[in-house]
């Protein structure tokens, strides 16, 4: 174990990238994101890597798409304004599957918004915010440490199974500092970049997927003359109009990741064992839910807590287990109800949802979220 | 086997360009800037935008990457960055380098990053059926301007000289063979290289504004193109619908890469 | 758990001075966080740092009610010092806060003009303060708030910042 030490979310975003072998950062400066970028102008330079400020959010993301093909682990930050310019480019990362790792610092939108402000109000658009149908692994840590291991999870999602991976970062979490013991280097798991199973001269397919699904296309200049297009391709790589390829490839996008949801799906429940009530939170809310929560259990109210870390694909499973078990799921989020409709839609009516939203500029307070549970609990006794 | 046909993939061939498009002229003028040069097939990237000439990475046989429209050369300098030591050419169009793409094609050339990009020029989006672009001369009709286009088009090559990129030339369809020199050497630049490419769209440029079919057009080009010597003589009266062509434009100046490369040295032994 | 708010103008060095104090928590084996909020000015505006100090793991990050709130504007103090506790302590820079809150325990000091006199440069104001903070609240020893400075000021400057942590601590009997 490293020593402790005093850090900051984004910070421990940027440092948990580069374990995790990034070597490659490009990015366009945004509160309340700059940090990381800031820290990876400093510090890749000495590690052989790569950073570039480019001129525009969507320069930002392709130049990092590029050096992902260029054989690099390649990571880009942004927020709210910038996240909406990437969409295009983070599908055309979903369809010609290339690894990269976009982490956004949620601020309060829409439009500038409010800059400086925390939110939680782009987790439907990390989802749904590109065009056309792919899966989204996106993750949010909850302290500054998960920063760190989230960032390497990223990493590691993006290089097994060749996609994009989002890390939600609020600004709570991004911008807070507190004290973490990071892994030592030799402690962190490093997923490999896939490498090609054959060569040119035996027939090699750059998009032939293997057992898991997930295809081996050569890094560029390795000498196996692939095609990367963001059109529909085949194996080959090549476009086609075929309907069938069409719909065997948006299948297979979708299954590469539906297939090892739980491996991905991470989540903490505390005082479950006797829960009659539960609250369902993430990211910097969910520090605020867990204080809320030890106040209420002081009143001797009988509420757990589940907090996701994975928020895509979503913990359809984990919140049905939880919706059996419970009377009502409270959900505080910073935003106007996003995530609750979710939770709504796999507790599919075996407890009652309800939103407690929050879109002001400030953060919950512990008082404000165990109110909201006295008042879930005391209405069941009437 | 023509000696340059080892740079086409054949099995992708024919073409999805229409009859008498100049765009396979401009790509065989690369293919053959490659056997001039001898490039390495394996340490050579083709990227590409979105649009007709787009298409062109595809059938070329080389590690090739069709991007999205106008981001082209954002991928191109992120694999330049990631490798080095890859030679990486960009085949662009008008619309795709300095409509949608114009913010990245100034910073380009600013950066003076070595990539060279070979600009196909049509005047016109041809694939989705003959839109107005930043490069349709004022007057000139597409669907998008059915009274002519009231715009006044961008040069690109000054566009890209006033930016910093180190090698600028202008060649055309018709001057097949002087191209494939001109590009050739905007390969062997180390730095920013703009070849822009006149190339004809008979079907959704020149039929629309009576310029002829192919061989008209490229008449027009034979016409109005003047090497840049012969050029800067004419008279202004003279210059009219004329432009010139050749190595409008070269000077020695710092390459991105090899400039970061300094910044990794200079931190690795601050360490 | 002790909470701890700093506030003063964008380029007076709270946020600074927060995040040295949690450092030096973190030396005495303390948990702490620290967070901040500020405006879109570089310079000037309000500018509010948070510290909170336990035993125990830190799970909401934002000062709820704070036990200390010091104030080096009269804007900072009007803005964050309402919600100081009944028992808690509001230090103010008395030049620059001359119209005091109301509250029963109030500590003046013209933490501002000591760095200027003393040291030559209002720059050192943040550090005087800290030194200041530590003398009332005592949630850190002043051994380990000298080595937090210390470790985060430019190594030239040290000698200087170690004289405005004196400087603030004695500031008071």
């Amino acid at each position: 174990m490293s020593e402790a030490r005093l850090m900051q979310g984004n910070e421990a975003c940027a440092e948990g990238a580069m374990a995790a072998g990034v070597n490659f950062f490009g990015g366009y400066p945004i509160t309340p994101s700059t940090e990381i970028a800031e820290i990876m102008a400093k510090e890749l330079p000495a590690l052989g890597g790569t950073f570039i400020q480019m001129e525009d959010e969507i320069a930002g993301i392709a130049v990092v798409l590029g050096a992902a093909l260029g054989g690099r682990k390649a990571l880009t930050a942004t927020s709210g304004p910038g996240f909406s310019l990437k969409q295009e480019l983070i599908g055309y990362g979903c369809i010609a599957e290339i690894p990269i790792v976009i982490a956004n610092v949620q601020r309060l939108g829409p439009a500038t918004g409010q800059p400086t402000s925390p939110a939680q109000g782009d987790v439907m658009q990390a989802r749904w915010g590109t065009h056309g149908d792919h899966p989204m692994i996106a993750l949010s840590p909850w302290n500054v440490r998960e920063s760190f291991d989230v960032a390497v999870m990223a990493v590691n999602y993006a290089e097994r199974f060749r996609t994009p991976v989002i890390i939600l970062l609020d600004e709570v979490v991004g911008h807070m500092r507190e004290k973490v013991v990071l892994p030592k280097a030799e402690d962190i798991e490093i997923y490999p970049r896939r490498k090609p199973s054959c060569t040119r001269e035996e027939g090699y397919k750059p998009y032939t997927p293997m057992a898991d699904l997930v295809p081996n296309p050569a890094d560029f200049g390795t000498g196996h003359h692939i095609h990367v297009t963001g059109l529909v391709h085949d194996e080959t790589g090549f476009p086609t109009g075929s309907a069938q390829v069409t719909e065997d490839t948006i299948k297979r996008l979708h299954e590469k990741i539906s297939r090892v949801q739980e491996q991905i799906t991470h989540y903490d429940e505390f005082f479950m064992e006797d829960a009659e009530y539960a609250v369902l939170a993430y990211g910097g809310t969910a520090r605020t839910a867990y204080a809320a929560v030890e106040l209420a259990r002081k009143q001797g109210i009988k509420v757990g807590m589940v907090r996701l870390m994975t928020i895509w694909p979503f913990a359809d499973k984990i919140v049905k287990k939880v919706a059996k078990k419970v009377k009502k799921i409270l959900v505080p989020e910073m935003n106007y109800g996003q995530l609750v409709l979710e939770v709504e839609r796999a507790a599919a009516g075996q407890a009652t949802v309800i939103s407690l939203p929050k879109y002001n500029t400030e953060i919950f307070t512990p008082q404000e979220i165990s109110t909201a549970i006295e008042e879930l609990a005391a209405e069941v006794v009437k | 086997m023509r000696s340059y046909e080892k740079y086409f993939r054949m099995n992708r061939l024919p073409h999805i360009w229409c009859p008498g498009c100049g765009n396979g002229i401009i790509m065989k003028s690369i293919a053959k800037a490659a056997e001039q040069l001898g490039l390495d097939q394996d340490n050579t990237v083709i990227v590409s935008g979105i649009g007709c000439s787009s298409r062109a990475s595809g059938y070329m046989n080389f590690d090739t990457l069709h991007t999205a429209h106008g981001r082209a050369i954002p991928f191109a300098t992120g694999i330049k960055l990631a490798n080095p030591k890859l030679k990486v050419i960009v085949i662009t169009g008008d619309g795709d380098c300095t409509a949608i793409g114009g913010n990245h094609f100034i910073h380009g050339a600013r950066r003076n990053i070595d990539l060279t990009v070979v600009l196909f020029n049509n005047n016109i989006y041809g694939m989705t059926g003959g839109q107005a672009s930043p490069l349709t001369p004022t007057g000139k009709k597409a669907t998008t301007a059915p009274f002519g286009s009231v715009d006044t088009a961008f040069d690109p090559c000054k566009l890209a000289k006033a930016a910093g990129a180190s090698y600028i030339a202008r060649g055309t369809a018709f001057h097949a063979k002087p191209l494939v020199d001109l590009i050739a050497q905007g390969i062997s630049n180390n730095g920013f290289s703009l070849v822009e490419a006149i190339t004809q769209c008979p079907i959704s440029y020149g039929r629309r504004n009576k310029m002829g079919d192919a061989a008209g057009m490229l008449k027009w080009m034979s016409e109005s193109a003047v090497p840049l010597t012969a050029y800067e003589k004419l008279a202004e009266d003279q210059k009219g619908d004329k432009f010139p062509i050749g190595i409008l434009y070269q000077k020695t100046a710092p390459e991105y890469s090899a400039e970061y490369a300094k910044v990794i040295k200079l931190a690795q032994e601050g360490k | 758990m002790q909470q701890l708010r700093l506030c003063g103008s964008g380029g007076q060095g709270v946020i600074t001075a927060a995040i040295i104090l949690a450092e030096a928590a973190i030396m005495e084996n303390k948990e702490s966080v620290q967070s901040q909020s500020y405006g879109p000015e570089a310079r000037g505006g309000a500018s509010k740092a948070e510290v909170i100090i336990s035993e125990q793991f830190i799970y909401h990050p934002k000062v709820v009610k704070p036990d200390v709130v010091l104030a080096l504007t009269q804007q900072a103090a009007d803005r964050y010092s309402s919600d100081l506790c009944g028992n808690g302590i509001l230090i103010i820079d008395e030049d620059l806060v001359p119209e005091s809150p109301i509250h029963p325990s109030i500590v003046k000091v013209p933490l501002t003009r000591l760095a200027v006199e003393e040291l030559g440069k209002d720059l050192f104001t943040n550090i005087v303060a800290l030194g200041l903070l530590v003398k009332v609240t005592g949630v850190v020893s002043f051994e380990t708030i000298q080595k937090a400075v210390a470790k985060r000021v430019p190594k030239a400057t040290i000698e200087k910042n170690m004289k405005a942590l004196q400087i603030g601590y004695d500031s008071i009997k």
